[in-house]
């Protein structure tokens, strides 16, 4: 007996004689003998819960987190501070332990969350239309490509090589699957090359993709380049993935042409975890609702006329249309995307502004303090709102492990640049800055 | 209507006031620079996006309050068949909650992540030890994602081999997200019928197996809690052809410890450790999806792979030729990983065992304290189950005019989760049971006589099953009107 599991031997007993089985051996009689496994698994032997939590809190020692060093690290996930009551509301059972929201007369807190969060997407994005989260960011993107290549049956994707480079590959990967071949434009001082991507583009071309800020942490044109894309093909699908947090300040995707816009949810109030679970959102153009994937919750009416939410649109999905679904996607991201609508609305409209002109003041005062470095250089010089990149006169992964030494993580190292891809967020004070900026001048020769 | 009710009606976009808040932004600390020169203002946004305005106790409120109307497995029974919906041990989130854990960025450097890749090499051995494959990559995001590298995995195996193979067999019992992740890997599905006894029909099979086969997916025990006793005849006809056979781990927990799908001839599984392992399923998600393979298609395996050096050291390795590539951001859900691994921890062999045995024993049991309802509810294969079961509520239908949904929903009013309805689809007015191991014998009697209550007073009058539920915050919602005209989101008034 296991401490989950609550079956005494007076249980089995009346229990057996009920099902009429004399051995809980006999239930498994379906199963041919010869693909019976005939000894224990190899496993070592089950543990008490506090040996358990030792052993992981022993894995968790040998890790150096976000609070053991002074990181710089972003390049797709953020050490943003997350307040107390993201905590507090995750770990709630109602909220931690039920399943998707089958039966709505006892979901409804979880239905109107959902609700409530595509309401929050939307007015981020600009856009009329979200769903309720899909995984991640660039698989967000990826599905992006599918809902375009349902859109407009073509299969030519041309993609910015701003766009972060998992999310590159991702789509590589499923694009070989749904059948889709990829032009990469690259960029021209940090950002996407406006040139290329116009030559790029033609009345062929399925589904343009671009990131802003970019992967670099440039701010793109977005409008100039969506333009470009829908004067090459009306119908073309502009595809955008956004930082969320920069959204408080950038002009949002819905004004700029862009007509889906996913993105990475963890800078919402999600934890780093290592690079999941966080959410994926996923804004469209009204035109494209019933080609989105995923759930979508929708506001009704109970049998009293009371305000009630529901799933809706189901018949995009797969339990209903099956192989002609709009996407595979079930299970996706509901306890995560609570997170991100709790602390969008711990942020609040001033307090999200006020979070991205922050960002914006300190990354600008950082690549100033790291480009008074002798040798150090920016990458670009396009405007940048929270992260940026710079090079280094010396190979940059060994600067990263001098600073590491003396406790600052700097950055991530591009190689391909010879740079160091800095992030900010506001855990990372003014003095944060400076000791950066020493650790770094230390490091170099 | 009280006024709490009508107060837990409105969203959080309803609630508020102009200049309340939460958030206090940190002091800028560095040299004000005029805004618009760092960001122009032709990329700047013009309004602020019309996000609540609130203070810290009304959030906390209006989630809270929103939390008590859902139903919740840490309240009461939810057996909700193909789900798995076992309990969630505390002890997970709280190790998982650690910072070396939770705060470990995801592009730290291999040397100072060496716990986190250490346990997520253990997990890929425990769960490749379950599975009886040898190769794990822990990447997928859910099941569904799991089965979509499994079908890329396939094909881009056949096209290794110089074939264009296209067709995946699928049973008309399979859970719709196998059809769904076909089309989307772009190959096309064959369904493939089921036998009388609940298995694949291998007649069937075997006229629709040919050279043009890349695969088959298949449950075991499928979605009708049956074991497919005929499974060795299965493999050797698709082998046969050159396919490969896909595994949906859906329902790993009847059998864990006791067969092991790489022993049955399986060459791709994947799990859900949302399901078997016990993350939380949050209302919707996360959910993670590891899949396991044999040594002929591991070359094609995701990147990255962990990888233990000579020196017991971790590393993760990006670039393998062969690879079919990444299918999401980083290394996957570690969140998930943490906690599954802990689950594994916790039971050990003997434990995993015994919970599948015990998950068996429950369903059985409360199959047979449903057996006096037979001739209402019948079960619609077979004479036992696996860990799960289902019912045909067709007699019902007739004999006493009420539907399956209506006896799902009268469920609610006794303080119960109805379990699946209407899925598998090939059984008339389905009803899908899946108790679970982590379930007493006074619950399951409990249910059986809920159940055994319903029927009788829908006998005297099936009204009350039809206008069900009735002590729920909610009555029988208009889903066809949200679908007509769908309101999707608040419309805020600035």
């Amino acid at each position: 007996m296991t401490t989950y599991t609550a079956v005494t031997d007076a249980d089995r007993e009346a229990m057996l004689s009920a099902i009429g089985v004399s051995d809980v051996e006999e239930l498994f009689d379906g199963i041919p003998a010869e693909l019976r496994l005939d000894r224990p698994l190899d496993l070592p032997a089950g543990l008490p819960e506090q040996d358990v939590y030792a052993h992981l809190r022993e894995l968790a020692a040998r890790n150096v987190s976000s609070e053991d060093e002074l990181s710089f690290l972003g390049g797709g996930m953020y050490d943003h501070y997350v307040p107390a009551i993201v905590d507090m509301l995750m770990e709630r059972s109602e909220f931690l332990t039920p399943y998707t929201p089958y039966q709505p007369e006892v979901s409804q807190g979880g239905l109107q969350v959902m609700f409530e969060y595509q309401t929050a997407i939307s007015e981020l994005t600009a856009l009329p239309v979200a769903n309720a989260s899909v995984y991640e960011g660039p698989s967000a993107v990826a599905s992006a490509g599918y809902l375009a290549r349902i859109a407009n049956g073509r299969s030519r994707f041309v993609v910015s090589e701003g766009l972060h480079p998992h999310a590159r590959e991702t789509l590589r990967t499923y694009a070989r699957g749904y059948g889709a071949e990829i032009v990469e434009v690259p960029l021209r001082d940090g950002a996407t090359d406006a040139d290329a991507w116009g030559a790029a583009l033609d009345g062929d071309t399925c589904a343009a993709f671009l990131q802003n800020p970019n992967f670099l942490g440039a701010v793109e044109d977005a409008e100039a380049l969506a333009g470009a894309a829908h004067e090459a093909g009306e119908d073309a699908v502009v595809i955008g993935s956004y930082d969320p947090i920069a959204l408080g300040i950038l002009r949002p995707p819905g004004e700029c042409g862009v007509d889906v816009c996913v993105g990475e949810g963890q800078p919402l109030g999600n934890r780093l975890d290592f690079g999941g679970p966080s959410f994926g959102f996923f804004a469209a153009t009204e035109e494209h609702l019933r080609r989105m994937p995923g759930r979508i919750a929708g506001e009704t009416v109970d049998a009293e006329g009371r305000r009630g939410f529901v799933l809706t649109l189901q018949t995009r999905e797969q339990h209903i249309r099956r192989e002609k679904a709009t996407s595979n996607i079930c299970t996706a991201q509901a306890l995560n995307a609570l997170g991100g609508v709790v602390y969008l609305a711990w942020l609040g409209r001033e307090g999200l502004c006020e979070l991205g002109e922050l960002l914006l003041q300190r990354t600008h005062y950082a690549r100033e303090a790291l480009c008074a470095i002798d040798g150090v250089e920016p990458l670009h010089r396009r405007p940048v709102i929270r992260e940026f990149a710079v090079t280094l006169p010396e190979p940059v992964e060994e600067v990263v492990e001098r600073c590491a030494a003396q406790g600052v993580n700097p950055g991530l190292a591009l190689p391909e640049h010879d740079a160091l891809l800095v992030a900010i967020t506001e855990r990372r004070s003014r003095a944060d800055i400076d000791r950066l900026a020493s650790a770094l001048e230390g490091s170099l020769a | 209507m009280t006024v709490l009710e009508i107060e837990k009606q409105l969203t959080i976009f309803e609630k508020g006031e102009a200049g309340r808040r939460a958030f206090v932004a940190p002091q800028l600390d560095v040299p004000d620079v005029d805004p618009r020169e760092l960001l122009p203002p032709e990329l700047r946004r013009s309004e602020p996006a019309a996000l609540p305005e609130l203070s810290e106790p009304e959030i906390v409120r209006h989630y809270v309050n929103l939390s008590k109307r859902n139903f919740d497995l840490d309240s009461g029974f939810y057996p909700l068949g193909s789900c798995t919906m076992k309990h969630n041990p505390r002890l997970h989130e709280r190790v998982a909650a650690l910072d070396g854990h939770a705060r470990l960025h995801p592009l730290q450097h291999p040397r100072r992540a060496q716990g986190a890749l250490e346990l997520m090499w253990r997990l890929e051995r425990a769960l490749s030890e379950v599975s009886g494959m040898p190769h794990v990559s822990l990447q997928p995001s859910a099941g569904s994602h799991g089965e979509l590298a499994g079908v890329l995995l396939t094909r881009a195996y056949h096209e290794s081999r110089g074939e264009d193979r296209r067709k995946v067999l699928t049973p008309d019992t399979a859970h719709g997200t196998n059809p769904a992740t076909v089309t989307m890997a772009g190959m096309q599905v064959v369904k493939v019928g089921t036998a009388p006894d609940g298995g694949v029909d291998v007649d069937d099979l075997r006229a629709k197996a040919d050279e043009s086969v890349a695969c088959l997916m298949l449950t075991n025990p499928n979605t009708l809690g049956i074991f497919d006793a005929n499974i060795a005849e299965i493999e050797r006809i698709v082998h046969g052809v050159g396919a490969t056979l896909y595994y949906d781990g859906a329902n790993l927990n009847a059998i864990m410890g006791v067969t092991r799908p790489g022993d049955m001839g399986f060459d791709i599984v994947h799990f859900n450790l949302h399901k078997s392992f016990t993350q939380p399923h949050g209302g919707g998600g996360p959910g993670s999806g590891p899949i396991a393979v044999t040594d002929g298609i591991e070359p094609f395996l995701m990147d990255p792979r962990i990888v233990r050096g000579e020196d017991g050291t971790f590393d993760l390795r990006d670039g393998s030729p062969r690879s079919i590539g990444r299918l999401r951001g980083f290394q996957g859900n570690y969140g998930c990983f943490v906690r599954c691994y802990a689950y594994i921890c916790s039971l050990g062999a003997e434990g995993l065992r015994d919970a599948s045995v015990t998950a068996v024993l429950n369903a059985n049991y409360l199959l047979a304290r449903l057996g006096e309802l037979a001739p209402l509810l019948p079960l619609a294969y077979g004479h036992r189950c696996m860990h799960e079961f289902v019912l045909s509520g067709a007699p019902m239908k007739r004999e006493l005019g009420i539907r399956t949904l209506d006896l799902a929903k009268r469920l609610l009013d006794h303080g119960f989760h109805p379990p699946t309805v209407y899925f598998p689809l090939l059984v008339d007015e389905a009803l899908l049971i899946e108790p679970t191991e982590t379930e007493t014998r006074e619950t399951l009697d409990a249910f059986a006589e809920a159940i055994r209550a319903i029927l009788a007073e829908a006998a005297d009058d099936p009204e009350i099953a039809r206008t069900a539920p009735h002590t729920t915050p909610v009555r029988r919602l208009d889903e066809a009107a949200a679908a007509r005209r769908p309101v999707i989101r608040q419309v805020v008034h600035r």
